[in-house]
């Protein structure tokens, strides 16, 4: 056991290479359910335990699993996982199951699981495979956690659905912003989390993949000697 | 070799059988607390239309308070039994796939698109301390956009005055049509009146209700942008509070009073 391997494959997808920040990857789910805490950490204790799992059971095969058929091979062990966290929510979380209602299922479709399955998994030793997803969960969370804060916090003015903001609706001071209630301003909140990250981590800023040349201007006909 | 056709054809089945396993031992076992959880669902609702509903007591407890009968839809009549269903567990909705038990509706008057509907309904009834009644809580169904919206509505003891709203079940777009479950729009709903002159004419309009306007209490704002939805819910109330839903039942209980 190599504890320092261990420590890295768990610490370094927590902000150095944070699936949502860094590779952009599982944005749809970080906007469609981040509206209110206590759904989310629902959301980000099924996401975590998927992918951790998945990517276990993964590894453990790794070795006999033919490579024409590898990603059907996975897609059908995340599927499962998935469908047994959905049986496992609408049995002991009900509630929370009801506002979840497709994005538990669409878990699957989260590319950050099917990438660790592909990018760790089918090279790594099992326990670490497992930690790796463990760490990529829980960067997942952190970025989904501190969207939903702010969203809950300065849309409805509640953390949890305690009021900490009084709203103006129900005799406060306080103007929720309606927009933090829709899914797009899940994009303008991470968007601001990877600014502020990349202004940290320079290491983090990709080199340009074009270059913007100066604009072209139309050369002046009028001077141009035109030899006949 | 992994890459031969017997192999690759063999982690497959294997792969498919365990996890095939895995989630139907998981859906097996957990069906029990998952029905629970949707009756409960249910009981909250109900309380919720007829606004009883204390989060904070036993939902099974409070369910008490409310008495479960039987409705006969041809007479209009309350029965406190039907061949051999128990008032607990007579599902109307399972009822409505036996013939036995359901009687086809007949296309012309189905505006609610309901097909088939059950000969014995199901209601709840809450009682004041006198035994008198002081609210009903009646189910309703009706087709939406993408399919059938389940849900029960309250009524005061008039008969006419709505007391709540709420649906269980639909599959209507959220933002859109979704926003019946919104407490906001839910909230319009109690005072209004249903019949004017003998006739249902609750229906939910396009657009704001304007309450200065002489009509204004047959009127429910509509969803925006989802004309379809607030179209089905008006349907809805139509069908089930005209002559084949529960008219005949409130006359029945007027002449009982």
């Amino acid at each position: 056991m190599n504890l320092k391997r261990y420590k890295e494959v768990v610490l370094k997808p927590l902000i150095d290479e944070n699936p949502i920040t860094l590779q952009i990857l599982g944005i749809c789910s970080a906007l469609a359910v981040t509206n209110n805490l206590a759904v989310t950490l629902v959301m980000c204790v099924a996401v975590i335990s998927v992918i951790s799992f998945s990517n276990l059971f993964i590894s453990i095969i790794r070795n006999y699993i033919p490579s024409s058929i590898r990603i059907i091979v996975q897609m059908t062990i995340i599927a499962s996982l998935v469908i047994v966290v959905d049986e496992l929510l609408k049995a002991y979380d009900y509630e929370t199951s009801k506002k979840l209602s497709v994005f538990v299922g669409l878990i699957i479709t989260n590319c950050i699981v099917m990438g660790r399955a592909e990018a760790f998994a089918m090279k790594e030793k099992p326990l670490l495979s497992f930690f790796d997803g463990l760490g990529n969960g829980i960067g997942y969370s952190i970025i989904l956690i501190g969207v939903a804060v702010i969203r809950e916090l300065f849309g409805s003015g509640t953390l949890f659905g305690y009021e900490i903001l009084p709203l103006v609706s129900n005799g406060g001071w306080y103007m929720g912003n309606n927009l933090l209630l829709l899914p797009p301003s899940s994009f303008i909140i991470i968007g601001l989390f990877i600014w502020a990250i990349r202004s940290i981590k320079s290491a983090q800023i990709e080199n340009d993949e074009f270059e913007i040349k100066p604009h072209s201007t139309v050369p002046d006909l009028t001077k141009r000697e035109i030899n006949v | 070799m992994n890459e031969s056709i017997t192999k690759t054809i063999g982690v497959a089945f294997c792969v498919c059988l365990i996890c095939s396993l895995v989630v139907s031992f998981s859906a097996v076992s957990l069906r029990d607390l998952q029905n629970e959880n949707k009756l409960n669902d249910k009981r909250i609702k109900i309380l919720q239309a007829a606004d009883i509903y204390n989060p904070d007591e036993d939902i099974k407890e409070q369910f008490l308070k409310l008495e479960t009968k039987f409705v006969n839809f041809e007479t209009g009549k309350l029965m406190d039994t039907y061949m051999d269903f128990s008032l607990e567990e007579y599902d109307p909705i399972l009822a409505t796939r036996d013939s036995n038990l359901s009687s086809k509706v007949p296309t012309s008057e189905d505006i609610a698109v309901i097909k088939n509907r059950e000969n014995i309904g199901k209601i709840f009834i809450l009682r004041n301390d006198d035994y008198s009644i002081n609210k009903l809580i009646l189910p309703i169904r009706g087709y939406g956009l993408w399919g059938t919206l389940y849900g029960y509505i309250s009524i005061e003891n008039d008969f006419n005055t709505i007391a709540g709203i709420e649906f269980y079940d639909h599959k209507e777009t959220p933002g859109l049509g979704a926003e019946v479950d919104n407490p906001k729009w839910k909230n319009l709903w109690p005072g209004k009146e249903i019949y004017q002159n003998g006739e249902v004419s609750l229906s939910v309009i396009k657009g704001k209700v304007d309450n200065n306007d002489k009509g204004a209490q047959y009127e429910i704002d509509g969803l925006s942008g989802a004309t379809i939805t607030s179209r089905g819910v008006t349907n809805m109330i139509t069908y089930w509070f005209g002559e084949s839903g529960y008219s005949k039942l409130f006359k029945e209980l007027n002449y009982e009073s």
